[in-house]
């Protein structure tokens, strides 16, 4: 249910300048859920100041176009500040279609890992 | 909530008739002429909780998974099911819980049919924009429909927009991937 108590749905991880995030769910699926992972995504850029963001989808077995609005939105508020945006590690091939699919591997940075990743910055 | 959870699972006469047309259809590459017209069993009705989408899922894959259908398949159905449910509630009811969505869904055949309703004033899928254009691109909605259309065989709305019929060729042994 919508109900559910709030909880850490990221790992945060300093490499340099660069903010490693991981999802901790690896069905990113339910409306709250996607609330709540956006939310804490947002902070990190609002709230944490922070400019570099590296996403890690190796956990992620499944998402759906909610998180992909999150997506957009958290790479939107990154360009207004000057800041940047990267994924790596979409292992599973149907989380990569998607992102083919809708257009927006052509919007992201997608990397194979997160070395190639984290020396894109 | 507890979903109510009517569903003959077995059809029989001019119902079963329309699906072995559709089902032909599907076989063949031409357009499901039928889904409009098939017989669904009675509703799951469930309010307008996006909570209550992964209980409608599980119950579906449940069922999915219990004929040995692909993981392709299942993941297919999955997605396209989330996002028609999601749509229904939140563009459809807008999340109004005193509105219901109604479910109701079968496999025949190898093939997976289902039938969304909501309450809502519906919509004209031609007005929605096409998400992989550029200009479109950065948008953070609109790619729902487009994930509906490309994972199910068939999509179509009835009635004002507020009704999606869908179905999927589903594979057991790796003969039929879309």
């Amino acid at each position: 249910m919508s109900s559910q108590p709030r909880r850490r749905r990221l790992e945060v991880e300093d490499i340099g300048d660069v903010t490693y995030v991981k999802f901790t769910d690896s069905k990113i699926l339910d409306e709250a859920n996607i609330q709540q992972i956006g939310e804490q995504l947002y902070s990190l850029v609002d709230d944490a100041s922070r400019r570099k963001i590296l996403l890690d989808f190796s956990k992620v077995e499944y998402l759906s176009s909610a998180f992909l609005g999150k997506l957009v939105t958290l790479n939107k508020k990154l360009q207004g500040v000057q800041g940047r945006l990267a994924l790596c590690n979409i292992t599973h091939k149907d989380i990569f279609d998607i992102f083919v699919i809708t257009g927006l591997k052509r919007v992201f940075n997608i990397y194979q890992d997160e070395q190639e990743a984290l020396q894109s910055f | 909530m507890e979903a109510a959870w009517f569903a003959p699972r077995r059809m029989g006469g001019a119902c079963a008739w329309i699906v072995r047309r559709c089902n032909t259809c599907i076989a063949h590459g031409e357009a499901a002429v039928a889904l409009e017209k098939l017989v669904f069993p009675a509703d799951m009705v469930l309010p307008s909780d996006t909570g209550m989408v992964q209980d409608v899922q599980q119950r579906v894959l449940a069922d999915l998974e219990a004929l040995q259908v692909s993981e392709r398949d299942l993941f297919s159905v999955k997605l396209a099911l989330e996002e028609a449910l999601v749509n229904a509630m939140k563009h459809g009811n807008q999340l109004d819980r005193s509105k219901n969505v109604r479910v109701s869904y079968f496999i025949q055949d190898d093939t997976f049919y289902i039938r969304i309703m909501d309450e809502g004033e519906g919509f004209d899928p031609d007005d929605v924009p096409d998400p992989t254009l550029e200009e479109n691109l950065e948008r953070a909605c609109g790619r729902g429909l487009m994930l509906m259309r490309h994972y199910m065989n068939e999509v179509r709305f009835l009635d004002r927009g507020n009704i999606v019929v869908m179905c999927r060729k589903c594979s057991r042994n790796g003969t039929y991937e879309k």
